[in-house]
C-alpha cells in the first residue's frame, strides 16, 4: 500500500515510521482507557527514538564514505557511553563507572579485536560497526546486570559479610559467593539467547542479512557466530567487572563500605 | 593470676583515646577515652541510638575512626593488619549470622581463614564449652535462637581472641535462653580470663555481669565506673 504512494526509500521510511508510531500510540490510548497513563513517556520515547536513530543513520551514511579506521573511534565512543550507562545500575559503589568502562572495553574490545583479526568480522565499516555495537551493547547489559545483582546481594548480606570480616576473613573471600552468583545471573540472557536462537527469535542481524539478499543458511550461521561472540564478550565483561567491583566494596582497612546507609 | 590480681595490676588490654566517628557530618561517636583491663567485663549501656554499637564497631575496626585511635596492648591498632586485629579482638553480635551448613563448619571458619585446620577434638571441646555437646554435625538451620547464639560464641572463641566484643548478645533470645547464654559468657570470662566489652540496653544484665560500666548518651561517654555507681543500686 505504502510502496505505491511513496517512491523514494527515504519518504517511504518516514511513512513507515509514522504508521508504526500511530500503532504504538493507539495502544497507549487503549491503556489510558484502563487508567494506565503512558502518554507522555511513550510520546517522548517515540520522538527520542526516531531522532536518535535518524541521527545514527545519518552518521552511518557519512561514515560509509570514510576510511575504515574511523570505526575504532566510533566503537571507543560507544564503550565510554556504555560504561557510564551501566554504571548507573551500581549506584553507591564508588568507582562503578571506571569498572564498567574498563570491563566493557576489555570484554567487548578483546573479542571484537580477535574476531576481526581472525576474519570473522569484516573490517568494512558496514560490518564492524553494527556487529561491534551489538557486542558492546550486550556487554553493557551484562555488566549492568552483574553490578546490580552484586550490589543487592551485598546489601542484603551485610551482616554475614561483616561477621566474616570480624572473624578475620579476607574481604574478597566474604563476597566470593555473591560475585559468583552475580556473574551467573548476568549471563542468563546471553545463554538463553543461544538456547532459543532460531526457535523463539530470529535476531535482527539475520533479518537484515536476509532482507539484503544473503544466502539464508550463511545468514543463519553468521547469526550464531554473533551470538556466540556476544556470550564470550559478555562473560569476560561480567567476570572482570565483578572482580574489580569486589574491591570497591571495601575500604583499604578491609571494612565493608557498600551499605544501604551510605 | 586471678582476675582480681590482674585488675589490681591494672594491665590495660584495650585503650581508646579521643575515639570518634563522624558519618555524613553527624558525630555518632564523640571523643571517647577509656581503658579496658585484662580479664574484666566492661559493660556499655545507654539509650537506643546513643552510639553503643557504633563504638563497639570501632574497637575491631569494622568501621574507621574519624578521630582518635585504639591501643591494643599499648600499640596503636592501625599497626596491625585488619585481619590480625580482628583475630585478636573477636566479636559476637545480636544476630548470630551463622554461615549455611553445619555447626562444625562455622566453628572452623576463623582459623581456616589463616590456613589453620581446627581438629575435630578442638571443635568438640569448644562446643562442649558453650553447652552444645554433640552438635558438631548439626545443620545450623534447625537450631534454636539460643543454640545459634552459642554456636556464634564458639565460632568467635575458635580464633582464641584476647578480647571479645559482644553487642547485645542476648537481646534476641527469650528469657530462658538469655539466662543460659548470660551465664555461659560469665563463666567464659572467669575461666579463661577473657577480656570482654559488652553492649547491653538491659541495666539489670549489666549489674549482673559487668565489673565496670560505661554509660553513653548521644555518642559521648558520660559516666564510667562500678555498676552500682553508674546504674544505682
Ligand atoms: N552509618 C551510619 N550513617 C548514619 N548514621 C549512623 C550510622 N551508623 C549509626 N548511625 C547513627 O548513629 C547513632 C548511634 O547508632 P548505634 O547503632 O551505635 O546506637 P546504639 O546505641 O547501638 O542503639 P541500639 O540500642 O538501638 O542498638 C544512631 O542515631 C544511628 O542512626
Ligand atoms: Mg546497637
Amino acid at each position: 500500500m505504502l510502496k505505491s504512494l511513496f517512491h523514494t526509500q527515504l519518504t517511504l521510511g518516514f511513512a513507515q515510521a509514522g504508521i508504526a508510531s500511530v500503532l504504538a500510540l493507539a495502544v497507549v490510548l487503549l491503556a489510558r482507557r484502563r487508567n494506565i497513563h503512558l502518554e507522555s513517556d511513550a510520546a517522548i520515547a517515540l520522538l527520542r527514538g526516531i531522532v536518535q536513530i535518524v541521527a545514527v543513520g545519518s552518521i552511518l551514511a557519512l561514515l560509509l564514505k570514510s576510511p575504515r579506521w574511523t570505526s575504532v573511534f566510533l566503537l571507543t565512543g560507544m564503550v565510554l557511553a556504555a560504561g557510564s550507562i551501566s554504571a548507573r545500575r551500581a549506584k553507591n559503589i564508588p568507582g562503578a563507572r571506571k569498572v564498567s568502562t574498563y570491563s566493557i572495553a576489555a570484554g567487548a574490545g578483546l573479542v571484537t579485536a580477535i574476531m576481526t583479526w581472525a576474519g570473522v568480522i569484516d573490517t568494512a565499516i558496514t560490518s564492524l560497526i553494527p556487529v561491534g555495537s551489538m557486542i558492546i551493547a550486550n556487554a553493557m547489559n551484562t555488566n549492568g546486570l552483574a553490578l546490580n545483582r552484586f550490589r543487592s546481594e551485598v546489601l542484603a548480606h551485610a551482616g554475614e559479610i561483616e561477621t566474616a570480616l570480624a572473624l578475620g576473613a579476607a574481604p574478597e573471600h566474604t563476597v566470593a559467593s555473591y560475585a559468583e552468583s552475580s556473574i551467573h545471573a548476568s549471563l542468563i540472557p546471553a545463554i538463553d539467547n543461544l538456547r532459543s536462537l532460531g526457535i523463539v527469535w530470529i535476531p535482527g542481524l539475520m533479518t537484515g542479512m536476509l532482507l539484503s539478499g544473503a544466502d539464508p543458511l550463511y545468514a543463519a550461521i553468521y547469526q550464531f557466530v554473533v551470538i556466540a561472540m556476544i556470550l564470550a564478550s559478555s562473560g569476560l565483561t561480567s567476570l572482570l567487572s565483578t572482580m574489580m567491583i569486589r574491591n570497591h566494596a571495601f575500604s583499604p582497612a578491609e571494612q565493608l563500605v557498600l551499605k544501604s546507609s551510605g | 593470676m586471678s582476675i582480681a590480681q590482674q585488675t589490681a595490676t591494672g594491665a590495660v588490654a584495650l585503650r581508646t583515646e579521643h575515639l570518634g566517628r563522624r558519618v555524613a557530618d553527624v558525630s555518632v561517636v564523640t571523643d571517647i577515652s577509656l581503658d579496658v583491663y585484662h580479664g574484666e567485663m566492661l559493660g556499655i549501656v545507654g539509650a537506643s541510638g546513643s552510639g553503643k554499637s557504633s563504638l563497639l564497631r570501632l574497637l575491631n575496626r569494622l568501621d574507621e575512626p574519624t578521630s582518635g585511635t585504639v591501643f591494643l596492648d599499648g600499640q596503636d591498632y592501625r599497626q596491625f593488619s585488619p585481619r590480625e586485629l580482628r583475630r585478636r579482638v573477636g566479636m559476637v553480635t545480636q544476630r548470630p549470622f551463622l554461615f549455611p551448613g553445619k555447626v562444625a563448619g562455622n566453628v572452623r571458619f576463623g582459623p581456616s581463614q589463616r590456613g589453620e585446620v581446627l581438629a575435630d577434638e578442638d571443635i568438640a571441646r569448644l562446643l562442649e564449652r558453650v553447652g552444645l555437646p554433640g552438635f558438631t554435625a548439626r545443620e545450623v538451620t534447625n537450631l534454636s535462637g539460643g543454640e545459634q547464639q552459642r554456636v556464634s560464641l564458639a565460632r568467635a572463641l575458635a580464633n582464641r581472641p584476647e578480647i571479645l566484643l559482644l553487642d547485645e548478645p542476648t537481646s534476641a533470645l527469650d528469657e530462658q535462653a538469655k539466662m543460659g547464654v548470660e551465664q555461659l559468657i560469665c563463666s567464659l570470662v572467669k575461666d579463661t580470663s577473657l577480656t570482654c566489652v559488652m553492649v547491653t540496653h538491659d541495666r539489670d544484665q549489666a549489674r549482673r555481669m559487668c565489673d565496670r560500666v560505661a554509660l553513653m548518651e548521644a555518642g559521648r561517654l558520660i559516666q564510667y565506673g562500678k555498676p552500682a555507681e553508674v546504674l544505682g543500686a
